[in-house]
């Protein structure tokens, strides 16, 4: 771990490890986590197309992304109950999967986003973690009130003047980008076990919201630690243990 | 008298009208109840002067500035969500000073290992102690105990007199009789 070839890899997965679980709280709490799995389908599927036509499959991944957390409230009164995450979701992998089987490059990458490419992050990976973590916490501290006022008072939150899509509008956005991101290094599935399972078990052991932040961030953290070094330890696949490790720690807690 | 609002022919609804044309004003200070049997309009007549109701004719006018507090029959969803009673409080801006002793001491406890009453007592105590003019307040006698609409008279009474205009819509007359300056029969006109 300590050797350089994975100092880089590890750090951008650690941090990807605090900001997730935080992230995931929020959509917990909005009856959204679905958002996680629909918004890394798309990001993924972006991924794919911008190495097909030529362009940086992360920038890609994270336009995707944000197009879809953006353009989501557009038809959230069509697709209510969730269901503009399902079609997101479906719409995302379809698009995913007939880009890597009709090019092999999109083939090879289409493997490494759903399996988790950790391992292969650089140091540019790393710096565009740690700017999302920081802007994630501030923005995360901004909204934290609103949103939570929102979801148990919305009549209250509606009659003091408070705009609802700044708050809802502006956290779909970075829900999406901040996935796009993780999946871009962890894959599918390990970012969205972050995103689930932490939340997941503070939401059900927490005293109050300021405690389940903190227990899904240990939780997280912890979790991504372990995984990281028995993937390394027994030269497996890192998403894959990342989250069996996590329903592990699930199931023990739960 | 400081008038906070001023309803005139207000006709309101939501897809269709939903109540007869009432004229109703409240004055800072002042508790005024509204009752009348069911389907009447209660509701909609309080969720139009929160500015929530479709208004199909006549109008409202409310002081400039008026901050407003309004509680629904919608009870907050906080099963299964790691919210604390100060941390409910908190967010409206309300303060835990003046609740009743059987919810003080559990003020620290998640909102989902409440009963139902202190639950919704302490629901209602976020709204009612929120920073306002006036508050509007549907039905806040229902899951109370005797020790609850006691303790929820004795606070709006001190509310008005801290100047804050109350409109109540309630059932319970017992409540409604002893709470309020004023009662709107909707359907039969203003009764003192």
């Amino acid at each position: 771990m300590w050797n350089e070839l994975f100092l880089v890899p590890f750090l951008t997965g650690l941090g990807l490890a605090v900001l997730l679980p935080l992230l995931g709280c929020y959509l917990r709490l909005r009856d959204e986590w679905l958002a996680a799995l629909a918004y890394s389908h798309v990001a993924a599927a972006g991924a794919l197309l911008a190495l097909v036509v030529g362009l940086p499959p992360t920038a890609g991944g994270i336009a995707a992304a944000g197009l879809a957390g953006a353009g989501k409230r557009l038809f959230s009164r069509r697709l209510s109950g969730g269901a503009s995450y399902a079609v997101l979701l479906l719409g995302g992998w379809a698009g995913a999967v007939l880009l890597a089987a009709n090019h092999p490059m999109a083939e090879r990458l289409g493997h490494a986003l759903f399996d988790g490419q950790l391992y292969f992050s650089g140091s540019d990976q790393l710096a565009l973690v740690a700017i999302a973590l920081v802007l994630a916490l501030l923005l995360l501290r901004l909204l934290s009130k609103n949103l939570l006022l929102a979801h148990v008072y919305p009549d209250f939150f509606r009659i003091r003047g408070l705009r609802a899509w700044p708050i809802q509008g502006g956290f779909d956005l970075l829900a999406a980008l901040f996935l796009a991101l993780a999946t871009m290094s962890m894959g599918v599935m390990g970012a969205f076990g972050l995103v689930f399972i932490p939340p997941w078990l503070a939401f059900r052991r927490a005293r109050n919201w300021r405690s389940g932040l903190l227990l899904a961030l240990v939780i997280g953290v912890l979790g991504y630690v372990a995984a990281f070094a028995l993937a390394l330890g027994l030269d497996q696949p890192f998403g894959p243990v990342l989250a069996l490790l996590l329903i592990v720690i699930g199931l023990v807690i739960a | 008298m400081n008038s906070l609002l001023r309803a005139e022919g207000l006709v309101a609804g939501w897809q269709k009208p939903a109540t007869q044309a009432v004229d109703f004003s409240l004055a800072a200070g002042e508790v005024v109840g509204l009752t009348g049997p069911n389907g009447v309009g209660k509701s909609t007549l309080l969720a139009a002067f929160a500015g929530r109701a479709r208004i199909f004719s006549g109008r409202i006018e409310q002081q400039k500035g008026l901050r407003l507090a309004l509680q629904t029959q919608d009870i907050p969803p906080v099963v299964g969500l790691p919210l604390s009673g100060r941390e409910l409080l908190a967010l409206t801006g309300a303060g835990a000073a003046g609740l009743p002793p059987w919810l003080a001491g559990r003020i620290d406890m998640r909102l989902d290992r409440l009963s139902g009453g202190q639950r919704h007592y302490l629901a209602l105590w976020a709204i009612l102690q929120a920073p306002a003019d006036l508050v509007l307040l549907d039905e806040p006698t229902n899951n109370l105990d005797a020790a609850g609409v006691a303790h929820l008279t004795a606070h709006l009474r001190e509310r008005a007199e801290a100047g804050a205009g109350v409109v109540v819509v309630s059932h319970d007359a017992a409540f409604v009789e002893t709470v309020c300056d004023r009662v709107v029969l909707l359907g039969a006109g203003d009764v003192e």
